[in-house]
């Protein structure tokens, strides 16, 4: 399954019978626009026309509808779930992408312009003339406390947040510390709170002051949101309890890398387990360089 | 000492039906005042305009607030308005479900309002719960609890301290003992009437029991029909009602 | 303690034609006169008794200056502390509070509490709306309860389940605990045994010695005997049905 790793000699001649990058030209406009409102007001839900697209809600239908209004022919994109370049979902979308509209597909971070994920920041640091795109499921940070959409907009306008800080004390209440790591509230701009959508806490000093534009699309509840470059983003917490991220004992099992994200991976029925970098393209480029984790110490391979 | 609410000719109507029509009070710093009427004679939709839950159809109620002095509470912005319904004000629902967040712990419930106007400290935060617990005769052991493991009247007194944490001036009070049994409605009464005494506070209570009205209030408005028919001291009122209504009322009640 | 002290001759309360009748609206609309232009005069240190058979309006005469009821024409006209006259007959609500915490006291028959308030507190009460602190008013509440021999067991209850010679001397400690300018009695000594009685006549006569102006209802011919030094029959100004 290379076929969709192609440089610049292939380019594949997207499939005839679709519209660029598969949505219609006037349905991109109409996100683009929300796109920029969205961009004017870092934080701010953006309520857009949300498209049936060609695969179920649930499986990144906003980001795909976002990347499909950014994307231009000349651009590299890369595709990534829970930080890995090949699993099932991060595999059909990029091949969706590299038969609707021909682009050019890495899994190399700094190569791609734009990058669709699902779930994680890649860690390494993105540049200004890169956008990164992120699939959201429930867009409203408050919903959990508050069910009724006019209500929320309503405090969203009026920066009526003192649920917020509801929601964290309950967690220290319940367990000594803030227990929440994923989808962890944020301020964006001093002025909005915003679901990260369910990236791990980890990443969440990731999106402050980020050179490249984030831009957030959740389909089935038919918003768009964004954090404009170089925005600061604070993650909430109280004074005597502050934000803090995930940190793991032991390094990558396999390229050793320390203070990155890991996904814990079952080596048996015995309870075996070792930590590996959740971001698959940045620990291949570690050991591709001849890092080595406690794992494959002493291997030649 | 002057006004602290003053209400003029206040009308709310819901098209052609009159929810209460032309009614002016004035409330003073300490001053409790309570207003009885049968149900439908307009006192919840009275207390929701003054309250700034409900707006008016014609007339105003204005506020003394503690930086701007005298201001129009329905001219206010929204953010303006929220912020003094949470910081100066409260509002105690008959129903305590309507003023609790019934999926978080009593000690969430009670800090909100802290939260809300910036408190970042959760120790801070969870000590002045422990103290509102206590003062309103919650066993403090329950703060982690969620408010839908209480009794009626517990529930009621979380409400009433989640109200007064972020220290009020202005407390109103629908029915505060309405859906209760007896026994736990002289506890609150009782609790109430000490609180609202040894904090200062001025209240708005609307109630249709009389004796409710005696116990909590120093002033008293009878209403029917949206309209007031008699106001004035409440023993004055009670002992020696003037209006027709009034007396209908005060003759009705059992004894027991 | 600062007992407010007047002149003796000081006229403390003056009624000019008070009148009072009842408007039943709801029972054919019919009118009930009670008294009809009581005129009366009260000095400072003086303690004046009402009298009539029942009915004939003692009460309703009390409750009115207390502004429990209210007037149909005429003047109730009560001292201020800086010795100019108030209205009760037309004051607002807001005048009949301050005067009723300052200047009016009232021992009614019957004791009107909250349940579960304690004897104490129910006691103090008055005193502490004076503007008293907390210890001084609890102090001044122990001392006129120890006075009237109610056990101190008793005193952190609620007077509600009190017997009702209990309940009665738990009102007078509660008329009593402030040093009220001008004071409105109503049968303070009934149900009460001799020793108490005379604990009670002891309390007027204090009362009316530092200056009060009292004014009571006593059925009890010796009590009344023993403190009153004025008599008004209320009959005079009975109203002709």
């Amino acid at each position: 399954m290379r076929d969709e790793t192609i440089t610049g000699e292939t380019v594949p001649v997207p499939e005839s019978g679709y519209n660029f990058a598969y949505l219609d030209e006037g349905a991109k406009r109409m996100i683009r626009r929300a796109i920029l409102k969205a961009v004017a007001v870092p934080g701010y839900q953006v309520p857009f026309a949300s498209r049936e697209m060609p695969m179920p809600y649930g499986w990144g239908t906003g980001g795909i509808q976002v990347t499909a209004s950014i994307l231009k022919p000349e651009d590299t994109l890369k595709v990534i779930d829970q930080g890995s370049d090949d699993t099932t979902n991060a595999v059909s979308i990029r091949r969706f992408f590299a038969k609707t509209a021909g682009v050019a597909t890495t899994e190399k971070t700094e190569e791609a312009n734009i990058i669709q994920t699902r779930h994680r920041i890649p860690e390494k640091p993105l540049s200004e003339d890169q956008i990164i795109v992120l699939q959201v499921p429930i867009p409203e940070p408050l919903r959990w406390l508050e069910p009724r959409e006019v209500e929320t907009r309503r405090m969203h306008a009026l920066s009526d947040y003192g649920v917020m800080h509801v929601k964290l004390y309950e967690d220290i209440s319940r367990h000594g510390r803030i227990t929440t790591n994923y989808d962890y509230p944020v301020m964006v701009n001093g002025r909005h709170i915003m679901a990260p959508s369910p990236t791990p806490k980890f990443d969440n000093p990731k999106m402050g002051n980020m050179p490249a534009l984030q831009l957030f699309g959740a389909g089935r509840e038919k918003r768009i949101y964004a954090i404009p470059p170089h925005t600061e983003v604070k993650s909430l917490d109280f004074e005597d309890h502050p934000f803090s991220i995930q940190a793991w004992d032991e390094p990558c099992a396999l390229c050793g890398a320390e203070e990155v994200f890991m996904d814990e991976v079952i080596l048996d029925d015995q309870g075996g387990s070792m930590f590996v970098c959740s971001d698959s393209d940045f620990c291949q480029r570690r050991r591709d360089a001849g890092h080595k984790g406690p794992a494959v110490e002493g291997d030649d391979t | 000492m002057s006004e602290l609410l003053r209400v003029e000719n206040l009308t709310k109507s819901y098209g052609r039906q009159r929810g209460c029509t032309d009614v002016s009070f004035e409330l003073w710093p300490g001053e409790v005042l309570a207003i009885v009427g049968e149900s439908g004679s307009g006192k919840t939709t009275l207390l929701n305009c003054c309250a700034g839950r409900l707006a008016p159809t014609g007339g105003s109620v204005v506020y003394e607030t503690r930086h701007k002095g005298l201001i129009d509470i329905h001219g206010m912005s929204e953010p303006e308005r929220r912020f003094l319904m949470r910081t100066d004000w409260a509002f105690v629902h008959q129903n305590p479900r309507d003023g609790l967040r019934m999926n978080v712990s009593a000690g969430a419930n009670v800090g909100e309002r802290l939260m809300a106007v910036g408190a970042r400290n959760y120790g801070n935060i969870r000590n002045a719960a422990l103290d509102w617990l206590s003062r309103t005769e919650v066993d403090p052991d329950r703060i982690d609890d969620l408010p839908t493991t209480f009794s009626g009247g517990m529930q009621q007194r979380l409400q009433i301290a989640r109200n007064l944490v972020s220290g009020p001036r202005l407390v109103f009070m629908d029915e505060p003992t309405g859906g209760l049994d007896v026994s736990v409605q002289a506890r609150l009464l009782d609790m109430l009437r000490d609180l609202v005494d040894r904090l200062g506070l001025s209240a708005v209570v609307v109630t249709h029991d009389l004796a409710v009205a005696r116990m909590l209030s120093t002033r008293l408005m009878v209403m029917q029909q949206g309209r007031v028919v008699e106001t004035g001291l409440t023993d004055r009122v009670l002992d020696d009602p003037q209006h027709a209504y009034t007396q209908l009322l005060v003759s009705s009640v059992l004894q027991p | 303690m600062n007992e407010p002290r007047l002149d003796a001759d000081g006229e403390m309360l003056c009624l000019n034609g008070v009148t009072k009748t009842f408007n039943l609206h709801n029972q054919g609309e019919r009118t009930i006169p009670v008294v009809t232009g009581v005129n009366l005069k009260l000095n400072a240190g003086e303690c004046m008794a009402l009298m009539g058979s029942s009915g004939s309006g003692k009460s309703t005469l009390i409750r009115m200056i207390y502004g429990n009821y209210g007037c149909a024409a005429g003047e109730i006209l009560i001292r201020e502390e800086d010795g100019s006259w108030t209205d009760l007959a037309q004051a607002d609500p807001r005048e009949v509070i301050r005067l009723r915490r300052h200047r009016l006291g009232y021992v009614s028959q019957f004791l009107r509490v909250i349940p579960r308030v304690a004897t104490i507190d129910v006691v103090s009460e008055p005193m502490r709306l004076a503007g008293a602190s907390d210890s001084e008013s609890r102090n001044r509440a122990a001392e006129l309860l120890t006075r009237l021999n109610l056990p101190e067991a008793l005193w952190d209850l609620s007077p509600t389940t009190f017997s009702g010679g209990e309940q009665q001397r738990v009102n007078i400690a509660r008329g009593f605990v402030h040093p009220y300018p001008a004071l409105l009695l109503d049968e303070p000594t009934a149900s009460l045994d001799k020793v108490n009685r005379q604990v009670v006549l002891d309390l007027i006569l204090e009362a009316r010695d530092r200056g009060a102006a009292i004014l009571g209802i006593f059925h009890d011919h010796e009590a009344r005997e023993a403190v009153c030094n004025r008599f008004l029959d209320v009959e005079e100004f009975k109203a002709a049905a």
